[in-house]
């Protein structure tokens, strides 16, 4: 089982990281996001500063939601879904396999990113680091929580934008806490409560994703 | 082992495909489904593999753990292949993902012809020999049951004699097949079925 696990994982790593794979799409429109931004509110370094960690938190959100509709819509389209169904490997597992390996190849590269983008803004030391810490747990919540909008959207072509709607309003209480516990973070504060119920939507995200994501894919046969 | 359909129905879309099929298949029995573009011979296959609900009747798998799905291997008009994977990453991967205990992966590329492609990525193959890279899933993973879809869709004489060999070695290996075909390549022994067209 282990080996079925680690063969999904790697097959999709290869497959994202190679040409036309997509995974660099969302480091480029972070980075895009957040060099316009100061061009947009003006050259306001306190502003800016004090407003930094929202719009880092905005393009990262944002950013996570560009690669989602993919994630099974490209087994869908080559076949490989149906073998996927029928395999021994339960489906849910194999969920949480896809999701862990569009984490790795798309949201991980945001949160390292971060820190480096938020000097772009003027964001205070304490602050960076507490952005790259909300939003390596923030980045994992909304990709498990964006394997449900993909997995029911599989069988419709072109669905980014439907995904991006059934994901938003589903991701805002990620963005809320996200950004109140990077601002208590910065302040100081180790385990403030806005972290742990970020912690805990990413937990619940972690669990509920790929079970759900597992039952829409074999609701989508019929 | 027995794969017994009983009173089976497929409804796609409203419309109703086949009813009233049964049929019951032995360890060592081919059967091949024939029938005009429409009848239902790849939902029929899709059906026994547990892909999609049948409107009435059943499917079942005598002698199998699980359901006849995870006891199957599915060839289907989709081959199945990444483009931007190696041929032989291909195959790795279906060989872990199917759990694996038969042939290696250099065995079947090269019972299939293409041990000398397995470096290269797989959006160079042919129609042809992306068909025989799908055809060597079957040999990589031990499955009793080989569902195939148009399994000679593409392939050169060459390559059809080799299914023709790989169908015979499985159904004397006590295996059992279900194929759609137009012109399947012959089976010794195949039963047959018609679906559509009065039948």
């Amino acid at each position: 089982m282990s080996e079925a696990l680690k063969a999904i994982l790697v097959r999709d790593l290869r497959l994202a990281l190679r040409a036309g794979g997509g995974a660099g799409i969302g480091v480029m429109f972070f980075l895009a996001v957040v060099a316009v931004t100061p061009f947009a509110i003006g050259p306001d370094m306190k502003l800016l500063a004090r407003m930094g960690a929202a719009v880092l938190w905005i393009g990262a959100l944002l950013a996570s939601l560009l690669g989602l509709d993919r994630v099974f819509a490209v087994d869908q389209e080559d076949g490989s879904l149906d073998l996927l169904l029928i395999a021994p490997l339960p489906l849910t597992l194999v969920a949480a396999a896809k999701g862990a390996a569009h984490w790795i190849a798309t949201g991980l590269p945001l949160v390292i990113a971060a820190p480096l983008l938020g000097l772009l803004l003027g964001v205070e030391p304490a602050a960076l680091g507490a952005v790259a810490l909300t939003l390596l747990f923030g980045t994992l919540a909304l990709t498990f929580l964006g394997l449900v909008g993909a997995s029911l959207s599989v069988m419709l072509p072109r669905a980014g934008m439907l995904v991006a709607v059934l994901v938003l309003p589903l991701a805002v209480p990620i963005l809320i806490f996200g950004v109140a516990a990077t601002e208590a973070t910065a302040r100081g504060e180790l385990f403030s409560a806005p972290l742990r119920l970020l912690l805990a939507l990413c937990l619940f995200f972690l669990v509920l994703g790929p079970l759900a994501a597992a039952a829409a894919l074999r609701h989508a046969r019929d | 082992m027995r794969l017994i359909v009983e009173n089976l129905a497929c409804a796609r879309g409203g419309r109703t495909l086949f009813e009233g099929l049964s049929f019951a298949l032995a360890a060592g029995e081919g059967l091949r489904i024939v029938g005009p573009n429409g009848a239902g011979k790849t939902s029929l296959l899709r059906v026994i593999a547990g892909l999609l609900a049948p409107a009435q009747g059943r499917v079942a798998l005598e002698g199998a753990e699980g359901g006849a799905g995870e006891a199957s291997h599915l060839i289907g008009h989709q081959d199945a292949v990444k483009g931007a994977l190696t041929v032989e990453e291909n195959l790795e991967f279906w060989r872990a993902m199917l759990g694996g205990g038969a042939a290696t992966v250099e065995t079947a590329l090269s019972v299939l012809g293409l041990a000398a492609l397995a470096p290269f990525p797989a959006r160079v193959l042919s129609a042809g020999q992306r068909r025989r890279l799908s055809l060597a899933r079957l040999l990589v993973a031990k499955r009793r049951l080989w569902l195939l879809d148009e399994p000679a869709s593409g392939l050169d004489a060459d390559g059809l004699q080799t299914l023709s060999r790989l169908i015979a070695e499985h159904l004397a290996a006590g295996g059992i097949t279900v194929a759609a075909a137009h012109g399947a390549p012959d089976v010794p022994g195949a039963r047959e079925i018609r679906l559509g067209g009065g039948a």
